[in-house]
């Protein structure tokens, strides 16, 4: 590939008052990867995220996409450059249809105004039928089409977890957040998700970053692995490589058994 | 001259219908319409693609997967090609894929998707017959490099570049064709031992086609949902042999589980179901108004005896007074138009259920909506049907009339026998079950039946199944089991009794209903096994089965059952694909709990191991309590029942 990476991190730093939530990270992500960000508890995975999507703005550092600072520019202005995430506690409009909820994920692709939009005729409804399309390549990429027309609230655990992949997806995404997107699953219901974020990946060509808890997982699917500890990034390398570092055994893996 | 195969009726068809719409599928939330002009376009492309694969007549094609039109274009160019279609059910097994598949003969086979075509690729090092394996859903099939593999499109692709060349080739073939030509092999499910291939020629299948239609009419104008498997000879009668004799509208589910919705969408005028279809329907209807709104169900409750009272009178062929025409029609407008639109029954005009028996109860529930169930009796062998009740001549014990053509009789034995034009030609490389099924020029059915006054034909029971206690009264384990399927908490019920001294019972509890009762209890649960194993569950099903002994003769009265851990299973092999109960096999299985049914025992602990479609099996541990019905007996008090490792988070739904 070469080039630019798709997504760079510069010596990020992140301070919460006096916590020091990341201290002088940098990474690149390569286009068309799936890289896993691991770690334990209070690591900083999330803040990471978080920082990347632009919820929160580092103290310190850089943040670059496609080679563009964007480290000034607000969440929205960011995914409009093509970063979409899915985040820990699901983030979906309960009381909508799944439907409702991925067409609500098209808003940064509206281009009809309030007038336009509103009046369901010309180019208003050529949009909103285009929009639809999409949504409804994604609800069979997904495998979702039986609750389509469900409330997300009804819906179980797993589905829902489904539906917020399903709605980041919307977004038409070039890179992809995803914030432990196997939690609380079960073993049936994180095989399938491995493989819609393979396929994903894959088929739709978006590049993927994770953070996930299920050691297996990780090993399985991500092609490169950032391991964080106490802020600070302690192993970067191949999930082979990152097993075998002892820092990494000894921080996370070894202690926590989670391997 | 008469379109004698199918082939040739759909070349007749398309030539006659053109632009009308013979398929509809939905795709990304569409119905998207396939006109009787491109659906013959689709098979003669297909067909001359499977010539250029090198496809001979008189070879073999085995197809696999969900409904879908590839499948119809798949079977049919096959079939225009000089070949033979092979169905294979979808949620076949590594063992049973590579039987059917090897044991027909197949040179190619057509495979939906990614979950079937990586079936097939697990096994082709043991099927050296097989060339090509044709795929139709290129999802998820990116960085497969198998040299078989080829895709539906690049057959079809292949198929036109060999039209161009030979223009005529297509209409030749097909008219090459003949009435006696083998159309399909159809495996059947079989309770016994390996699975059969009853070799059905055209002229089975459009014989019965045809003389199905002088005795239930279908009409040009007609929907159909295609939502039964294709390898089943009902849905072949239903979607190929009658769809392409009478012209009328196949629709396709958008997938499997959306199956309820589309069926609604479409408000199909014709279906043609197993009872386990129809029990679900009217235990979800049961469900659904347990859990609505007071107004809603108080109508429900209002509205059902009047539509039960004037089905009895139509059934009984008596006529229903005034008073009783204006309830029902009251009735109608205030429910049952609302509940059947619910359940897509708006339309229905031609519907039956076949392949075993169904409870009286769900009949009586749907003729009182106003649906007009029939009951149908066949076999594979006949290709699929050979009695059916007329209209306004529907008893529920009974399977009807013979249709057209068709002639019953019952040997000394008891044993229902058949002989029509519809009669099969042969199992497939199976001389001696042949000779053995046709016998003195009648179809042997192995069931046992009688013939009322009024010439309709009663099922009793598989011959091999009626069975004595040990006192020498007899029973049919399972009419009672019927019976026992019938509560809506009971999903599937096992009877014994053959040579013991009294009849007992394992049951599998229905998760789905049985899971909402105990939540609306405040019961909580964590998987089947933990479920199946509740106290107040025990006493639940106790109270059922209780209902069911007081409608039995004394001697067929369940004394004692078990709730099982885990439901009966096909990957297990304790259920055909068409989910009939393999009764030999579940009692080998469970021969230790039959053992604690018959001796003193309160309690049976379970030790077992669960095996996935996928070949990955799952312990359990567990202790089952036994409970014992009626006079002396009492219920023991509640046994220290617990689950110690529930392995059972693997299986989404009813599973355990």
């Amino acid at each position: 590939m070469g080039g630019v990476p798709q997504l760079e991190v510069m010596d990020v730093t992140l301070r919460f008052g006096g916590v020091t939530a990341l201290q002088s990270v940098s990474f690149a992500v390569e286009s068309g990867a799936i890289d896993a960000i691991i770690g334990p508890n209070g690591a900083g995975k999330t803040s990471m995220l978080n920082a990347i999507s632009g919820v929160v703005r580092p103290q310190q550092g850089r943040i670059l996409l496609d080679g563009e600072d964007v480290t000034r520019l607000s969440p929205h202005a960011r995914t409009r450059l093509g970063l979409a995430r899915t985040f820990q506690n699901i983030a979906l409009f309960k009381g909508m249809t799944v439907l409702d909820n991925l067409l609500i994920g098209r808003h940064t692709h509206q281009r009809c105004g309030l007038w336009r939009g509103g009046i369901y005729y010309g180019p208003g409804r050529d949009e909103e039928v285009a929009h639809r399309l999409v949504v409804e390549e994604i609800i069979d990429f997904l495998e979702i089409q039986h609750i389509r027309k469900q409330v997300v609230g009804t819906l179980a655990y797993g589905l829902q977890k489904r539906v917020e992949l399903a709605r980041a997806l919307a977004l038409e995404p070039r890179i992809l957040l995803l914030d432990e997107p196997m939690a609380g699953m079960n073993a049936e219901e994180k095989e399938d998700m491995a493989r819609f974020i393979i396929d994903a990946n894959e088929d739709r060509g978006t590049t993927v970053v994770m953070i996930e808890h299920d050691m297996g997982v990780v090993m399985d699917i991500s092609r490169r692995v950032v391991v964080l500890d106490f802020g600070c990034k302690i192993g970067d390398g191949t999930p082979q490589e990152v097993k075998r570092d002892p820092h990494v055994q000894q921080a996370y893996l070894g202690q926590e058994d989670a391997v | 001259m008469e379109p004698d195969t199918f082939p040739k009726l759909l070349a007749a068809t398309a030539a006659r219908l053109g632009a009308r719409t013979a398929l509809r599928e939905k795709d990304l939330g569409i119905w998207q319409e396939t006109s009787w002009r491109q659906y013959h376009d689709h098979v003669r492309d297909f067909s001359l693609g499977l010539l250029a694969l090198g496809l001979r007549r008189g070879d073999k094609v085995a197809i696999i997967g969900d409904n879908r039109p590839e499948w119809l274009y798949a079977e049919l160019g096959a079939q225009g090609a000089g070949g033979t279609a092979v169905g294979i059910y979808q949620e076949s097994n590594l063992d049973e894929v590579a039987y059917v598949i090897d044991h027909s003969d197949a040179v190619l086979v057509v495979a939906e998707d990614q979950e079937q075509v990586d079936k097939i690729l697990d096994v082709i090092e043991k099927l050296p017959k097989v060339r090509h394996v044709i795929y139709s859903d290129p999802r998820g099939m990116r960085h497969y490099r198998h040299p078989a593999l080829i895709s539906f499109a690049a057959v079809e692709e292949k198929g036109r570049a060999l039209g161009r060349g030979q223009p005529r080739l297509w209409s030749e073939n097909v008219a090459a064709g003949s009435a006696d030509d083998v159309a399909i092999l159809c495996y059947t499910s079989g309770t016994t031992g390996f699975p059969k291939g009853a070799m059905l020629t055209y002229r089975n299948l459009l014989t019965m086609a045809t003389s199905l239609n002088q005795v239930d009419a279908k009409l040009p104008d007609d929907e159909l949902v295609s939502f039964l498997p294709l390898a089943w000879i009902g849905e072949q009668m239903m979607s190929l042999a009658s769809s392409l004799a009478i012209g009328f509208t196949v629709n396709f589910p958008e997938e499997p589980t959306t199956v309820t919705e589309d069926i609604r969408e479409i408000g199909p005028h014709i279906m043609f179901a197993p009872p386990r279809v129809w029990e679900n329907i009217n235990s979800m209807v049961q469900v659904k108004i347990m859990d609505t709104t007071r107004a809603k169900r108080l109508m429900y409750e209002l509205c059902m005896p009047v539509g039960y009272k004037v089905a009895d009178l139509r059934l009984g062929k008596r006529p229903v007074p005034p008073q009783w025409r204006a309830a029902y029609a009251l009735a109608h407008w205030l429910l049952f138009r609302a509940l059947r639109d619910r359940l897509g029954l708006s339309n229905i005009r031609s519907c039956s259920t076949g392949g075993a028996a169904l409870g009286p109860d769900v009949f009586r529930f749907f003729h009182a909506l106003g649906v007009p169930l029939k009951q149908i009796y066949g076999q594979t062998e006949i290709s699929g049907i050979s009695c059916i009740h007329a209209d306004g001549d529907i008893q529920f014990h009974t399977v009807g009339r013979p249709i057209p053509g068709t002639e019953i009789a019952i040997s000394e034995q008891g044993e229902i026998l058949s002989r029509s034009p519809s009669v099969f030609a042969g199992y497939y490389k199976n001389e001696a079950a042949t000779t053995e099924t046709l016998a003195g020029g009648w179809l042997h059915s192995g069931d046992a039946g009688y013939l009322t006054a009024d010439g309709h034909l009663v099922v009793v029971d598989r011959m091999q199944d009626v069975m004595q206690l040990a006192g020498g009264a007899r029973f049919s384990p399972q009419h009672v089991e019927n019976r026992l399927k019938f509560s809506p908490y009971v999903k599937e019920a096992v009877v014994v009794g053959k040579d013991r001294p009294y009849l007992t019972a394992m049951l599998c509890i229905d998760m789905a209903i049985v899971g909402k009762w105990a939540e609306s209890h405040q019961l909580g649960y964590t998987t089947y096994t933990d479920l199946a194993a509740k106290s107040e569950v025990y006493e639940l099903v106790l109270r059922e089965v209780e209902k069911v002994n007081a409608t039995l003769p004394e001697a067929a009265r369940i004394r004692k059952f078990v709730l099982l851990y885990k439901e009966l299973d096909a990957d297990d092999e304790e259920l055909t694909r068409t989910r009939k109960v393999r009764r030999a096999f579940v009692e080998e299985r469970y021969r230790q709990v039959i053992a604690a049914l018959y001796g003193g025992a309160r309690e049976v602990p379970i030790d077992a191991v669960i095996r996935f479609q996928d070949g990955k099996t799952a312990r359990i541990q567990t202790t089952l309590q036994v409970r014992e019905l009626g006079g002396a007996a009492k219920a023991p008090t509640i046994a220290a029942t617990k689950v110690r490792r529930g392995h059972a988070a693997g299986r989404g739904g009813g599973r355990p």
